[in-house]
């Protein structure tokens, strides 16, 4: 990958994380590992987005959480600002920690019921260390002004709000700290268009208003699309290609990008395409084929997909894809009207 | 419309029972749907959309649902007034159902197998041999791979996408004239869904069966029905040719909805939102239902329910100002 200009937000390098499979009741014996990340490297720059898209399973929210350390990697590096996260003592990493939030997918169980909104907003300052005040409770007012819910709010339970309030009231959560940069895990995909187009473009006016970094998982292509600058693409454990949009969208060179693309259905019946469908659903992922993880599906594969492992091939400046055949697939967006 | 519409639903008014009184969440819709067609209705959660097909499949939780009025009438018939073993004899066998949810729609202690056949024979005379045979063709007619070897694994050793296809083959496996499938390939992934989609549009048009399809998602009725129609707070906005309702909208909740899906192909620097949320059943406007969130609403508006015009041949909108054209 070519490397960046300046020192980016968030490196991660190799990152990998086996989860044991264990059998046995009193005894537990690991009877095999599920490789859900497996030497994965990315970097989020300074203001940026990088979209990280996936098929259910393919470890993009393992990943998300990892770069968080909410689980602990199995190898790897995660650099914050060149700091190194990983191997940085508690105390380090709680420090650290306060510039990085995440945004989850479901407004419904991320918030305790049982707690009032201005609680739900001011438990990250308080974790870290803050004291209950007049102060806080201006600056949870002040939060809930910021994502477009009215400060009277603050009193009320998660209960009484619909599924995109709720997701606003997560936002100003992850806000009270004043990080640099959010993990939006999934955070739009349970909201209906209307309201999912509300939450995007508040996510939009915060990253310029406070120059926030977004690592933003979703599994739809078209908000990744509208929201990101990069775009990695997953499959299995593994990032397959990773570009920025604009060429990722108009010309995707490994065949699963290609595929994944083909495969939405487009909101304009002009466009009805007819496609070349992937067969066969995704192995698993504790036991992924050898070679190339996608030469079970894919349309190209010969004996040596088969057999090694692509390595990341730099198909134009800054648009990486791991596959054997990059250079004699044809980059064509699947998207082009064929009528 | 064609002389005799497959189904045709007049003026179902759908109400609930709560604690804080009743609720209606379908009211007053009416739509046909002809022999060999494809009706997709879309709308946001809390349309009434699932709600429009639980009653027509006479699936409705009652109580706390209840059918308050209108008619549902299958081949001439009206399926509310039918005694209900007559209206279990056509579930399943002139009528077929798919759900979203493949991993709770199948029992999870019978073999594929057993819950196919039983489908078929409790709609035919057939012997359990017969009937076997018949659900391993089914199965094949899925795209199920070794369906001999197949029909004899339970549902936990199947993907979702494949489970999804033994749904289908068990909705279709009497032939159907009609099936209703709410929100088919929601719970999918987007490969999956392609091929879920390709398996339902050329089993329709081999089997010649209508399917009145029912989603969130955009993208689903634009490659996949033949007319729509858009429901908001219980009620159908829009009506219409699915190329006049993308290309020419004229309720502005239609317009609203198509401007903010994000689009892949185009690129547009920010999008458009519908403000505010969807109303509470227990406290909706009292003119036109949309009127709130509404960038074109006029006073007359909010004084009474806007009636239903028909804008050009077999499109409708229940908008006072949907003669203008759209705004989009």
């Amino acid at each position: 990958m070519s490397a960046p200009p300046e020192v980016p937000l968030l490196r991660v390098e190799n990152l990998t994380k086996h989860f044991p499979v264990t059998d046995g009741f009193f005894v537990k014996r690991e009877v095999g590992r599920v490789r859900a990340v497996d030497d994965v490297s990315f970097h989020v720059g300074q203001g940026e987005t990088l979209g990280l898209v996936g098929e259910s399973g393919c470890g993009k929210s393992t990943t998300g959480r990892l770069v968080l350390r909410l689980i602990e990697p199995t190898s790897g590096k995660v650099e914050i600002e060149g700091r190194d996260f990983l191997s940085s003592t508690p105390a380090e990493m709680r420090e650290l920690r306060k510039g990085m939030q995440i945004v989850f997918q479901d407004p419904y169980s991320s918030l305790n019921p049982r707690m009032t909104v201005e609680e739900i907003i001011l438990e990250p300052l308080y974790v870290q260390g803050a004291r209950p005040g007049p102060d806080m409770a201006r600056r949870a007012r002040k939060l809930l002004e910021t994502v477009g819910l009215s400060p009277n709010h603050v009193i009320r339970y998660p209960h009484e709000f619909s599924g995109g309030q709720r997701q606003r009231i997560g936002i100003a959560r992850a806000l009270a700290p004043q990080p640099r940069f959010i993990v939006c895990d999934e955070a739009v995909s349970a909201l209906d268009v209307s309201v999912q187009a509300q939450i995007v473009n508040l996510l939009q006016d915060l990253q310029e208003e406070f120059r926030l970094s977004y690592l933003f998982i979703a599994h739809d292509l078209a908000v990744v699309k509208h929201i990101s600058d990069r775009v990695a693409v997953m499959y299995l454990g593994k990032i397959v290609e990773q570009a920025d949009k604009a060429s990722l969208y108009a010309s995707p060179r490994h065949p699963y990008t290609q595929a994944l693309l083909a495969s939405i259905p487009v909101p304009n019946p002009r466009l009805r395409r007819p496609r070349a469908r992937l067969t066969g659903d995704v192995p698993s992922a504790m036991a992924p084929p050898a070679g190339c993880r996608f030469n079970t599906r894919c349309p190209h594969a010969t004996d040596l997909c088969r057999t090694q492992e692509p390595p990341a091939i730099e198909a134009a400046p800054g648009h990486v894809a791991a596959c054997h055949h990059v250079a004699s697939i044809p980059a064509v967006s699947p998207l082009a009207p064929q009528l | 419309m064609a002389a005799q519409p497959l189904l045709s639903v007049r003026n179902l008014r759908t109400v609930f029972g709560t604690m804080q009184g009743e609720v209606t969440a379908v009211d007053d819709v009416s739509f046909d749907v002809a022999p060999g067609e494809v009706l997709g209705i879309v709308g946001e959660s809390g349309s009434g959309k699932s709600v429009t097909a639980l009653s027509i499949m006479g699936l409705l939780p009652q109580p706390p649902g209840r059918v308050a009025g209108g008619e549902i009438l299958f081949e001439g018939r009206d399926l509310l007034k039918l005694p209900r073993s007559e209206l279990r004899r056509m579930r399943g066998s002139a009528i077929g159902m798919i759900f979203q949810e493949p991993m709770t729609s199948l029992n999870p202690v019978f073999s594929i197998g057993d819950q196919i056949t039983e489908t078929i024979r409790v709609h035919e005379r057939i012997g359990a041999a017969a009937a076997r045979t018949r659900g391993i063709e089914m199965l094949e007619k899925v795209g199920i791979p070794s369906p001999q070897r197949r029909i004899d694994d339970f549902p936990h050793q199947l993907s979702g996408g494949m489970r999804q296809r033994v749904m289908i083959a068990m909705a279709l496996s009497c032939s159907p004239r009609l099936l209703l499938a709410d929100e088919p390939t929601t719970a999918l992934d987007v490969t999956i869904q392609a091929q879920i989609l390709d398996l339902l549009r050329d089993l329709q048009r081999e089997m010649g069966m209508a399917i009145v399809v029912i989603t969130h998602n955009m993208g689903v009725i634009a490659e996949f029905a033949d007319r729509v129609a858009v429901m908001y707070a219980g009620r159908i906005a829009e009506e219409g040719p699915v190329g006049r309702i993308f290309d020419a909208p004229t309720h502005p909740y239609t317009a609203g909805l198509l401007a903010s899906t994000p689009d892949l192909v185009g690129e547009v620097p920010r999008l458009r939102t519908i403000p505010g949320t969807l109303p509470s059943l227990y406290e909706l406007p009292p003119g036109c239902r949309f009127a709130p969130r509404c960038d074109r609403r006029v006073e007359a508006c909010e004084s009474g329910r806007p009636a239903t015009q028909e804008i050009e041949p077999g499109h409708f909108a229940a908008c006072i100002r949907a003669r203008e054209g759209a705004s989009a």
